[in-house]
C-alpha cells in the first residue's frame, strides 16, 4: 500500500494518501504555498525524515528537511553552495538545488544533492549542513564536463545514484553532459557515455556532453542501470561500459524520447517510461496529444502500451524526470504527476489509470513514501 | 542600531517581523547581524560568492546598493527589496 505520495509543485508541497484498496486518495497540503520545490525525498534508512529541495522566485535555494515525515519541516543550517571562488576563476553559486538522494545503508545521516549549475554536495547529518564534493565540482576535467551548456531550466546535475552495495560507488548525471561514474566516494570520476546518443554534438562519439533525462539503478540488482536520455532510452549492465539502445524496440512512431523512467522495485527487468514528442521543435508533450505509458518486461527487448483509462484525445500531458514513481505494494502501484498539475494513478501496473488529483500547480517531482 | 525593512519572502525569518533592528559599519557587517540574529536569511539575499542574488535590492535609504563594502551610519535606514521575479 502506497502510504504517502509527496507532490512537488511550481508552487508549493502537496501529499496524497490513499485509502487501504488505493482506490480513494485525500489530498493535503499546500505545505511552503508559493515556493518551488523540485524534488521531496524519504530516507529509507529512517523513514520519518524526508528531505526537500525549495527556492522562491526571490530568495536563494536552500533544503529543508523533517523529522516527523513531513508534518514539520526545517530549513537547512548551510545549505549547498560552492566553494568560494579564487581570484580569477569563473565564480559559481548555486541558483537552485534539484536533486536529492540518501546515501548508502552504511552511512546514516549521509545525503547528496544536485544542483544548478551542475554541483555536488554532500550532507553526513541528515541534510542539516552541506559542503561541495571537491572531487566532482573541483575535477581538472569539471568545466568541460559541466561546460554550462543549459536546458531550458538551466544546468542541471540530477541522478545521484548510490550503489547499495558499496558507499564508495557512486553515479551522477548531468543535463547537459552525461553520466559520470565514482569508485572511490565521488574524489575521482570518469564519464560513462558510450554508446548513447547525441545528436546536437558535432562528434557523435563524444565522451561526454550528453543529456541524460534519468538515470536509475535497480535497488535489487545494482549492476542494472536504466537511463532516459534526450536521445533514447538505454540499458547498462555492468562491468560493461556500453549502453544499449533499448528504445530502438519502441514504435517508430512513438520513439524512444522522454524524462522519466521506472523500474519495478523487485524485478530488475521491468521498466516503463512515458514518451513524449521529441519531433521537430520538441514539443515535448504526449505524443500526438494521446497519452500513454510504455513497459517493458523483459530488460527492454520489447515494449506494451499501456493507456487504459488516460485520455484518448487532445490531452498534452509532459511528465518531468522527478514526477513518475512507483510504490512497494504486492500489486505494484504507478504514478505520474503532469505539468499541468494532475496526478495519475495504476494500481495494475499501469494497465489502467486513473486521475486521483487535479487543477494543483504545476508537478515537478512526484514521490512514493513508505 | 539601523533599521532595517523586510520583504514578505523573507519575513519566515524574523517571526513575521516587517521591520528589525541590526548593527553595523558595512552593509557586509549588517548583514551578519542580521544573520547572528536571523539564521539562515543571509544566504536567500546572497550567494556563496558574496554577490547580492538577481532578484534581491538592497537600499540605503534610497540609493541603492552596488557592494556589501558601503558604508553605514546609525541613522540610515535599510531596505531589502524582493524585485520582480516570474509570474
Amino acid at each position: 500500500m502506497a502510504s504517502t505520495l509527496w507532490i512537488g509543485t511550481r508552487k508549493g508541497l502537496f501529499s496524497l494518501r490513499p485509502d487501504a484498496r488505493r482506490r480513494s486518495w485525500r489530498l493535503s497540503g499546500p505545505q511552503m504555498l508559493g515556493h518551488i520545490i523540485h524534488h521531496v525525498v524519504q530516507d529509507p534508512r529512517e523513514p520519518r525524515r524526508l528531505a526537500l529541495a525549495a527556492k522562491t522566485g526571490h530568495l536563494g535555494p536552500t533544503v529543508y528537511i523533517s523529522i516527523d515525515r513531513g508534518r514539520h519541516w526545517q530549513e537547512a543550517k548551510s545549505p549547498p553552495a560552492f566553494r568560494k571562488a579564487e581570484e580569477g576563476e569563473k565564480p559559481r553559486a548555486v541558483e537552485r538545488v534539484f536533486w536529492l538522494t540518501p546515501g548508502n545503508p552504511s552511512e546514516p545521516g549521509a545525503w547528496y544533492a544536485g544542483s544548478s549549475p551542475a554541483g555536488l554536495f554532500r550532507s553526513e547529518d541528515h541534510g542539516l549542513h552541506w559542503l561541495p564534493v571537491a572531487g566532482f565540482n573541483d575535477h581538472p576535467m569539471n568545466p568541460k564536463w559541466a561546460a554550462g551548456l543549459r536546458t531550458p531550466d538551466g544546468e542541471l546535475l540530477h541522478s545521484v545514484r548510490v550503489d547499495p552495495r558499496n558507499a564508495r560507488h557512486l553515479y551522477l548525471a548531468i543535463s547537459i553532459g552525461g553520466v559520470f561514474e565514482s569508485t572511490d566516494a565521488g574524489a575521482d570520476w570518469a564519464p560513462l557515455n558510450e554508446g548513447v546518443a547525441a545528436d546536437f554534438l558535432p562528434d557523435p562519439k563524444a565522451a561526454y556532453g550528453h543529456d541524460p533525462h534519468c538515470v536509475i539503478l535497480h535497488p535489487q540488482q545494482p549492476d542494472r542501470l536504466y537511463q532516459q536520455n534526450h536521445c533514447g532510452s538505454y540499458r547498462l549492465d555492468r562491468p560493461a561500459k556500453r549502453w544499449v539502445r533499448i528504445g530502438e524496440r519502441m514504435p517508430k512512431n512513438i520513439g524512444d524520447i522522454g524524462f522519466p523512467i521506472v523500474a519495478h522495485p523487485r524485478d530488475p527487468d521491468t521498466v516503463w517510461v512515458f514518451p513524449m514528442d521529441g519531433s521537430t521543435v520538441w514539443p515535448r508533450t504526449s505524443i500526438d496529444g494521446k497519452p500513454a505509458v510504455y513497459r517493458s518486461r523483459n530488460a527492454g527487448r520489447s515494449w506494451q502500451r499501456l493507456a487504459g483509462g488516460l485520455p484518448r484525445a487532445q490531452a498534452w500531458f509532459t511528465v518531468l524526470r522527478q514526477a513518475m514513481c512507483a510504490d512497494e505494494a504486492p500489486q505494484l502501484g504507478l504514478y505520474f504527476g503532469t505539468t499541468q498539475g494532475e496526478v495519475w494513478a495504476s494500481i495494475d501496473e499501469g494497465k489502467s489509470w486513473r486521475c486521483v488529483a487535479r487543477h494543483l500547480p504545476e508537478i515537478y517531482s512526484l514521490t512514493y513514501a513508505s | 542600531m539601523i533599521t532595517v525593512r523586510v520583504p514578505s519572502p523573507l519575513r519566515s525569518y524574523t517571526a513575521g517581523a516587517a521591520q528589525v533592528s541590526a548593527s553595523g559599519r558595512t552593509v557586509a557587517e549588517l548583514l551578519g547581524d542580521l544573520e547572528r540574529n536571523h539564521p539562515g536569511m543571509r544566504f536567500r539575499m546572497i550567494d556563496e560568492q558574496e554577490r547580492i542574488r538577481p532578484h534581491i535590492r538592497i537600499f540605503i535609504n534610497q540609493r541603492e546598493v552596488l557592494a556589501l563594502n558601503e558604508d553605514l551610519r546609525a541613522s540610515d535606514e535599510v531596505h531589502l527589496i524582493c524585485a520582480l521575479s516570474g509570474g
